[in-house]
């Protein structure tokens, strides 16, 4: 069986699409190179910015903290979220009705109203703000994300395979990694970048629920808005595509060798 | 499974290169930076604080970024060993929020003239042990002892500035100097105002020859009236950096900070900003203690470090505000006679008398807050 | 069997382990028990704070005074609200709208893409959102300025003659919101349409549809629930945002997350902001549920 090529349209269409994505993110790389302090317009080529970047101590831990927040808050939220659409999914039990509507109330809040209920709650109960309530926070936003879209992905899982595989002898821990898990792998991939991704530009809950020392990017750049976001976070964030980019194409490369 | 390794991968990897970059920096800047010339001789301004008994190693200040020289917290940290958390806002109200819904373990703030206000009235504030501030008297005398906080009980002024009128003198049809001549249809789409209502409902209120804090519903009803008037004159509402759009031509005019008219001016050299005849307002941002504050000693030591003339100075050097300390200010015309007199000779840091007879403060409204904020979203739904 | 008669049944030892492994209820508990403790205390718990503090009062200096009343509730029946909200019903809606017309076809070419460069493609659509939004915003401004780079660009290739003024205007806004949501469309959309075997399609095939119509029958049914996922991860979000309307808009217009904001940060009036948010939620949840039960979403279980 051979995959039908997509065809010709859908390609053009489909580069035109990601030119689209990238465009904003070509001029933010360029601009990074830019000796103007505003980034509004162009004005000269230098490498400065990215030199005030490595020196820049702040910045370097806020994106440390925000890297850490972030892979940590994805791996909780996608364990946790798969676990909720597997059970929303395949089990009648009794809460069903109000689980569903709890998981649906971190989509529907507006962030202000939940940064500031969830920085009420932690004072009540005398929990130090800091990374940790941060990180805690972002979890509970993360996994509703996570548990639509893998349970987007199981609709229409037919169960009949799962009996098969315990039919031949496999208990139920076995059946689920070795034949639910790779199934729904995508929906749960697919939820795990989504988390990532809230997780990494969150401003308005990270605000409530940082405490004294604790500073992640994005508040670092929003408070910076008000004076010049200088072209030291285009660097950054130039650093970062780039790392990611060829990171991900190694990945690749790697994967091709082996198959 | 071979994804899930790929991701892993490349996060991790992410995380370790991060780790190896910042690992060997610190956090916070602790280690002594080199003394600068402005510390090496004191001047009669820089009197020693009373010895007092400083328990703490640690500071957080909270403050609006790009607010507090690198060089004034490095040398801080260098003379007393405390180490100095800089955390950062956008907005007085955000502080506010925070603080209000609970938030502690922060030790200095720099909350604005109206949010002080508040807070005093909240008890959110620690009162001041003036016998710990002996370089308070290097305060311009006009900036001290104001409504807001009278006795400096609770804040001592950290910068001060203005709102008024920007405008680009090679933009504009002709030179504005009321308010009332932004109204002129020739401005359709090329005004930026402050995305603020007590600044933009001011300042009709002011064109009305009203109080600009009035708290009158028939006079703020035909403030937002007046407003709607204007609104297709106005291209966009900025209170980050209106300056950019006065910079790139977007905009001819505007409502602005001092500070905002200053960093256009540093672009554009036809630049004016005026306070018009109906009036503008008068800001004051202040250090202060928050009540609880855990490093209450150090915030005290902090306050009175701001009020040298050699620390002071430094503010000037770098942010384009108003400094009230009139000793930094004696100080820099001889340590920066360029910078003296481009601060003396532009009106966004040296507004002069008429200018400061003009401009008036903004007074929280209490219980009409909601109605300016109705008014607020009323007007911009239109 | 005898009637009567009773049985002694060996006695079997009672073990948690066989009460999840047989009892499927057990499972399901068991299952979403990790969610539900979890979104309990950090969720549940704050938003009983959020419908106390509804029915509070505001002092005169925004403090939070202990007076029960529904002046709160009352006071959202006012016109102006209801134009908010339905201003920010049609900007979630447009948003929506055009990122399922942009990012079906992607989300199409990147599941019909060889099996390798899935994840690949699905990465590079993430990666730009891993900047800071901030910046990526400021790109587009000055792509989207008059004079900026988008229209030096149609003016050199005399599509236009004039600046276009697209900055401030309700189009630059509705291009930020596309492109700041696509992603929450296409990574739904995707795992719906990957699922969906290629056998499928050759069945029709052979059976003679035609490509289009195979797409009707076969493959747009079959991403329904992605495109449910989909709608509400953009949907909801994409009505309560006013961070890109007012960047990319000028601030000229109010949404409804604007409103609240405004109730907790310059109005200080945290008791109105609450209860504004809690019929916000209200109305929002009821619709999800209505929407998700109606496509399809619970059904599996009558099954």
């Amino acid at each position: 069986m051979s995959e039908k090529k997509p065809s010709l349209w859908l390609r053009i269409y489909s580069i035109i699409i990601y030119g689209f994505i990238y465009t904003p993110i070509f001029i933010l790389i360029i601009f990074s190179f830019n000796t103007q302090k505003l980034n509004t317009h162009w004005e000269g080529f230098t490498l400065h910015w990215y030199q005030v970047l490595f020196h820049d101590a702040q910045i370097l831990l806020a994106t440390r903290n925000t890297l850490m927040i972030a892979v940590i808050s994805t791996l909780v939220a996608t364990i946790i979220g798969t676990m909720a659409a597997l059970a929303m999914y395949r089990y009648r039990f009794p809460l069903y009705n109000a689980s569903e509507t709890v998981m649906y109330i971190p989509i529907v809040i507006p962030e202000v109203v939940m940064g500031i209920s969830l920085l009420v709650f932690f004072v009540m109960i005398n929990f130090t703000l800091g990374l940790s309530t941060i990180t805690l926070s972002h979890i509970a936003f993360s996994i509703p994300f996570v548990a639509l879209v893998v349970r987007a992905r199981l609709h229409g899982y037919d169960k009949a395979i799962d009996e098969a595989a315990m039919d031949l002898g496999a208990n139920e821990l076995t059946t689920f990694w070795r034949v639910t898990l790779p199934t729904i792998m995508p929906g749960v991939l697919a939820g795990a970048m989504l988390a990532l991704t809230l997780s990494l530009d969150d401003y308005v809950i990270t605000y409530f629920t940082a405490g004294p020392g604790s500073t992640t990017l994005p508040l670092r750049v929003y408070s910076m808005v008000k004076t010049a976001v200088t072209p030291e976070i285009n660097a950054l964030s130039t650093l970062w595509v780039l790392i990611i980019f060829i990171l991900l194409v190694f990945g690749q490369i790697a994967q091709r060798r082996k198959t | 499974m071979k994804k899930i390794h790929v991701l892993c991968f490349v996060f991790f990897s992410l995380a370790l290169i991060l780790s190896a970059c910042s690992g060997g920096k610190t956090q916070a800047p602790t280690l002594p930076a080199q003394p600068t010339n402005a510390q090496l001789e004191p001047t009669t301004a820089q009197v020693e604080p009373t010895m007092v008994q400083v328990k703490s190693d640690t500071l957080n200040l909270y403050a609006w970024s790009e607010y507090v020289p690198q060089q004034l917290l490095d040398d801080f940290s260098a003379k007393y060993g405390i180490k100095v958390n800089y955390d950062t806002y956008s907005s007085n109200e955000e502080m506010l929020a925070k603080l209000q819904a609970g938030a502690s373990g922060y030790d200095v703030i720099i909350p604005s003239d109206y949010t002080v206000a508040i807070m005093i009235k909240q008890a959110m504030l620690e009162p001041l042990d003036s016998t710990q501030l002996s370089n308070f008297s290097n305060l311009d005398p006009r900036f001290i002892n104001r409504d807001y906080d009278p006795g400096n009980k609770y804040t001592i002024p950290y910068q001060w500035g203005t709102t008024g009128l920007i405008y680009d003198k090679t933009l504009v049809p002709s030179e504005p100097k009321k308010w009332a001549d932004l109204w002129d249809p020739a401005y359709k789409g090329r005004l930026v105002f402050l995305d603020d209502e007590r600044e933009v409902l001011g300042m009709a209120l002011q064109v009305l020859g009203y109080d600009r804090n009035s708290t009158n519903e028939s006079e703020l009803n035909q403030a937002e009236q007046k407003l709607l008037e204007l609104k297709p004159n106005i291209l966009k509402f900025d209170s980050d950096a209106p300056e950019t759009a006065i910079i790139s031509g977007e905009t001819w005019a505007g409502l602005v900070y001092n500070g905002n008219a200053s960093l256009a001016l540093a672009e554009d050299t036809n630049v004016a900003y005026i306070c018009p005849t109906e009036g503008c307002t008068i800001w004051f941002d202040n250090l202060a203690i928050p009540s609880g504050a855990p490093h209450k000693d150090a915030a005290m030591l902090f306050l009175n470090w701001v009020l040298d003339p050699q620390q002071s100075i430094l503010i000037t050097k770098e942010f384009p505000y108003s400094n009230p300390n009139k000793a930094a200010l004696e100080l820099l015309k001889t340590d920066d006679p360029t910078l003296y007199e481009s601060y003396m000779a532009f009106s966004g840091t040296n507004p002069d008398d008429a200018f400061l007879a003009a401009s008036k403060p903004i007074v929280d409204v209490g219980e009409a807050t909601a109605l300016y904020d109705s008014l607020w979203t009323d007007f911009k739904s239109k | 069997m005898i009637p009567g008669q009773v049985i002694e049944e060996p006695k079997r030892k009672f073990s948690i382990m066989r009460l999840f492994r047989e009892n499927s209820r057990a499972q399901g508990l068991l299952l979403i028990s990790p969610t539900n403790i979890y979104l309990f205390i950090l969720i549940v718990l704050p938003l009983i704070l959020v419908t106390i503090l509804s029915f509070l009062s505001r002092g005169t200096y925004g403090q939070v005074e202990f007076k029960f009343n529904l002046s709160n509730y009352v006071r959202l029946f006012d016109p102006l609200y209801a134009k908010v909200l339905v201003f920010s019903l049609l900007v979630g809606f447009g948003t929506t709208v055009i990122c399922i017309l942009v990012g079906y076809p992607l989300a199409y070419f990147i599941a019909r893409a060889p099996a390798r460069q899935r994840s690949l493609l699905l990465f590079l659509i993430l990666l730009p959102f891993w900047t800071n939004f901030i910046i990526r915003i400021f790109a587009w401004m000055i792509i989207l300025r008059s004079g900026g780079l988008l229209d030096s660009l149609l003016q050199w290739l005399h599509i236009t003659q004039a600046p276009l003024n697209l900055l401030y205007s309700p189009t630059a806004v509705m291009i930020g919101m596309v492109y700041e949501f696509l992603p929450f469309m296409v990574l739904p959309l995707y795992t719906s349409l990957e699922k969906i075997e290629n056998s499928l399609l050759e069945a029709a095939a052979d059976l003679g549809a035609p490509p289009w119509k195979a797409f009707l029958r076969v493959t747009l049914p079959l991403s329904i629930p992605g495109m449910i996922a989909g709608t509400i991860l953009t949907f909801i979000p994409a009505m309560g945002m006013f961070v890109v309307p007012d960047i990319l808009g000028g601030a000229k217009t109010i949404l409804i997350g604007n409103v609240i904001r405004n109730q907790f940060l310059t109005a200080r009036d945290w008791p109105f902001g609450a209860a504004a948010s809690m019929v916000l939620m209200l109305m929002t949840m009821v619709l999800t549920l209505y929407y998700t039960r109606k496509a399809g979403f619970g059904e599996e279980l009558l099954v």
